[in-house]
């Protein structure tokens, strides 16, 4: 179990409580967080699922793996600290972790 | 005015196979989609990727997977409408008058959307100043190389197509190559001709920078171009191009009076019919509860709606169930007996 904090555009904040091995997606779309569409379901086919990562948070996260930053460069606006939200698998390390949400994915 | 038993929205795997259900049980069907190819997300996302969770095909490509699909519809005559987009979908009387984005229309008394997440369409810059420029001296795709003769051409993206064409138009433009980080994506041979291009000053190449703004009366004048450490940059440009691949927009199906879900449609379990009779969602852009989005759940809910698709486009038929392995009207259709 980690808490995730979703801010969105608007700077509203959601934190929730995410089960370990969902993904950081998954945990906005089942608890309706407004601004992740997540249009491939997870497939890390279709950049809707884009969240910013703070400094600090994006270097403790797990490496993208091959084919995201490729999947970013398709994203709405993505900047160096750009991940797909699909492809950060939550655990008890990655509690307190806070995500900023994008004007808009597409 | 194309009349016909029931039109399909969507020409990926699951428009195929409800295609291929239809003309079995022996309707007649026609197919409308926004791609210029057949084989939607399959062609469009993930060509070359293997798949492994199709029934008894071990693993296939998306390639692979659209090729098989439309020579299993080889034995029946099925008429495509690519690069069109079906605009309008209205009752008239017991049918639904369909109009697509070329004028082409439709009277039909089924309607079948197997449109995956919607119609693709190219991702935009993000800067809004951008729309001004667009389709006259900003494109996101190429129709006519000929205008770009002799001009500033500035081109955004890092995989084959931004290559391609910084590749093709450094003949004779001169051209501005921008990326938002130093790896590309494309081709290894194609990144590899790229690089000569630069050393030889054919091209010039920023990477880390993003598009920032656009200026110019009328006409496009310059850019600015923005780097990760917010530095900026002007950049003279006659023509700007954008690849950024494309993205799924829901689209008109949004106005036709249809039970939304986010962006899919609630359909019930047995016939996959939306609220409106007639018409009907499945594969990827249908939703009911346990809804799999799953290339083979596709696959069933094509083949019942294609089933109720009979009783409207056959109201005086009664519609029998066959195997293709013993009926000889099945067989017959296939192709197989005289």
């Amino acid at each position: 179990m980690a808490k995730i904090t979703y801010i969105t555009h608007e700077n509203e904040k959601h934190t929730i409580e995410v089960q370990n091995g969902l993904t950081v997606m998954e945990g906005a779309v089942q608890n309706n967080i407004p601004g992740i569409d997540a249009d491939c379901g997870g497939g890390m086919a279709c950049a809707t699922c884009h969240v910013y990562v703070k400094e600090d948070w994006f270097n403790k996260l797990p490496k993208k793996e091959d084919g995201e930053d490729d999947m970013l460069d398709m994203a709405f606006e993505p900047k160096t600290n750009s991940r797909l939200s699909c492809q950060i698998i939550v655990s008890d390390e990655i509690d307190g972790l806070e995500v900023n949400i994008p004007s808009k994915q597409a | 005015m194309n009349k016909t038993d029931a039109l399909i929205i969507g020409a990926g795997p699951t428009g195929l196979f409800t295609a291929h259900q239809l003309k079995l049980i022996g309707l007649d069907c026609e197919i409308v989609d926004n791609l210029d190819k057949i084989g939607g997300q399959c062609i469009e996302l993930y060509p070359d990727k293997p798949i492994y969770d199709i029934p008894a095909v071990p693993e296939c490509t998306g390639e692979e997977l659209t090729n098989n699909l439309i020579s299993q519809l080889k034995p029946f005559d099925i008429k495509f409408h690519l690069s069109e987009r079906v605009e309008e979908v209205k009752k008239e009387d017991t049918s639904w008058f369909v109009k697509t984005s070329s004028g082409n229309s439709f009277l039909t008394p089924n309607v079948i959307i197997a449109g995956g997440v919607g119609s693709f369409e190219p991702r935009k810059f993000a800067p809004k100043e951008c729309e001004k420029y667009e389709n006259k001296s900003l494109f996101y795709s190429v129709k006519d190389k000929k205008i770009f003769k002799g001009k500033t051409v500035s081109i955004f993206g890092g995989g084959d197509s931004a290559l391609d064409w910084a590749i093709e138009l450094s003949k004779d433009c001169k051209i501005n190559l921008i990326h938002r980080r130093d790896e590309f994506r494309g081709a290894q041979a194609t990144v590899d001709k790229m690089q000569e291009l630069v050393k030889s000053g054919k091209i010039n190449l920023f990477t880390k920078y993003q598009m920032a703004n656009a200026q110019g009366d009328q006409k496009l004048e310059s850019i600015d171009i923005k780097h990760d450490n917010n530095e900026i940059k002007n950049l003279k440009s006659d023509y700007v191009l954008g690849f950024f691949g494309l993205i799924m927009q829901l689209g008109p199906i949004a106005n036709w009076g249809l039970n939304l879900n986010k962006k899919t449609i609630e359909v019930d379990t047995e016939k996959f019919e939306t609220n409106q009779k007639g018409i009907y969602a499945v594969g990827d852009i249908c939703n009911y509860p346990g809804k799999l989005k799953l290339i083979l759940s596709g696959f069933h809910e094509g083949a019942l709606a294609a089933r109720a698709c009979f009783k409207l486009a056959r109201p005086n038929e009664k519609y029998r169930f066959e195997f293709t392995t013993t009926s000889s009207n099945l067989l017959k259709r296939l192709g197989k007996k005289e």
